[in-house]
């Protein structure tokens, strides 16, 4: 019965983007993955509705065969990025282009300031949100674990902020979950972790700490098993999640039993 | 004339369409997008849009990507 009742919470509790509704708080990336066959498998059991991609130029010269022949379109929102940009006009370009496609006005933004930590450049991103927002995007920026760019982000109308945990790719965890406590207090759009995740128990660690979810790619990409570790994050965020909803014991620092002291023997 | 396509040089047949360069590429309108020396070119102008000697042409699409 509880555990039923777990699972109406959990469909109940939805995920509000720009006006859409989502039950899956994991959001996946396509990249990295050994084929197109193992990326479609590998979303499938993540159970992610939302999934990103990159623009990139149509290969002339090799075969026409594309990631999205091999994704069900109805089932998922196309969240294309703009990844390996490094200036707000190269982003907003990308970020056109990906419109004109014609999936999705929905765009992860980044706008990176260096090819070694791949760190967002905040003040090229601010500029670029602000153009977006103008034209009608709805606009979920990569950022810093820095509660005043995400305010301004907030404030200039993006439909959530996704601070980094840790470096793209680097499986670090969160590396500073005090920031992103104090993001998640001060604004009011969806806190989505992007960046940073190496194992399912970091993803818990974010929805555990009242993130509305959790972007990932090379996390389940990079894992030896692919398939197995989709399955490992899609768990981790619901139970996180639940956990973070249930409310945690307080931390003590000495022993409170959890066995009754009356009627001990002897 | 010469148009340079995704960064190459390419010859094409004059009065070229966009249209017409897609339908040459094999490439299914549907999910792409095009640029035309830095502008969008919206899918409903494909057909009437012609490109001209030494026009930038950009066609992307969507790839695995975080």
């Amino acid at each position: 019965m509880l555990a039923e009742d777990n699972r109406m919470t959990q469909t109940e509790d939805k995920l509000i983007i720009g006006g859409r509704e989502f039950t899956s708080r994991l959001m996946v990336g396509t990249g990295k993955y050994a084929s197109f066959e193992q990326t479609a498998r590998a979303l499938e059991v993540s159970g992610a509705e939302i999934i990103t991609v990159a623009v990139r130029r149509v290969n002339l010269d090799r075969s026409k065969e594309s990631l999205l022949d091999y994704i069900d379109l109805k089932k998922y929102t196309l969240l294309p990025n703009t990844a390996g940009c490094y200036t707000a006009d190269d982003a907003v370009r990308t970020c056109r282009l990906a419109r004109e496609v014609g999936m999705s006005d929905f765009v992860k933004l980044e706008v990176l300031g260096d090819e070694k930590t791949l760190f967002p450049d905040n003040e090229e991103l601010l500029k670029a949100a602000k153009i977006l927002v103008a034209e009608g995007f709805t606009v979920l920026p990569y950022c810093s674990d820095d509660v005043i760019v995400c305010k301004k982000l907030e404030d200039l109308g993006c439909a959530a902020v996704m601070p980094l945990g840790a470096p793209i790719g680097s499986g670090l965890g969160i590396r500073n979950p005090y920031n992103i406590r104090i993001i998640l207090e001060n604004v009011t759009v969806p806190v989505i972790v992007d960046a940073g995740v190496g194992s399912a128990s970091d993803a818990a660690i974010a929805m555990e700490l009242g993130c509305a979810g959790v972007l990932m790619n090379t996390a389940i990409a990079g894992a030896q098993d692919p398939i197995a570790m989709a399955e490992a994050m899609k768990l981790a965020v619901i139970a996180g999640r639940l956990s973070f909803k249930a409310g945690r014991i307080p931390r003590k620092l000495y022993a409170n039993a959890s066995s009754p002291l009356d009627g001990m023997i002897g | 004339m010469r148009i340079v396509l995704n960064g190459d040089c390419v010859e094409t047949g004059d009065a070229c369409t966009v249209e017409t360069l897609l339908q040459q590429l094999g490439i299914s309108r549907e999910r792409v997008a095009v640029e035309l020396n830095a502008d969008i070119v919206p899918k409903g102008n494909y057909e009437k849009q012609l490109l001209s000697d030494g026009d930038k042409i950009e066609i992307v699409h969507f790839v695995g990507g975080g």
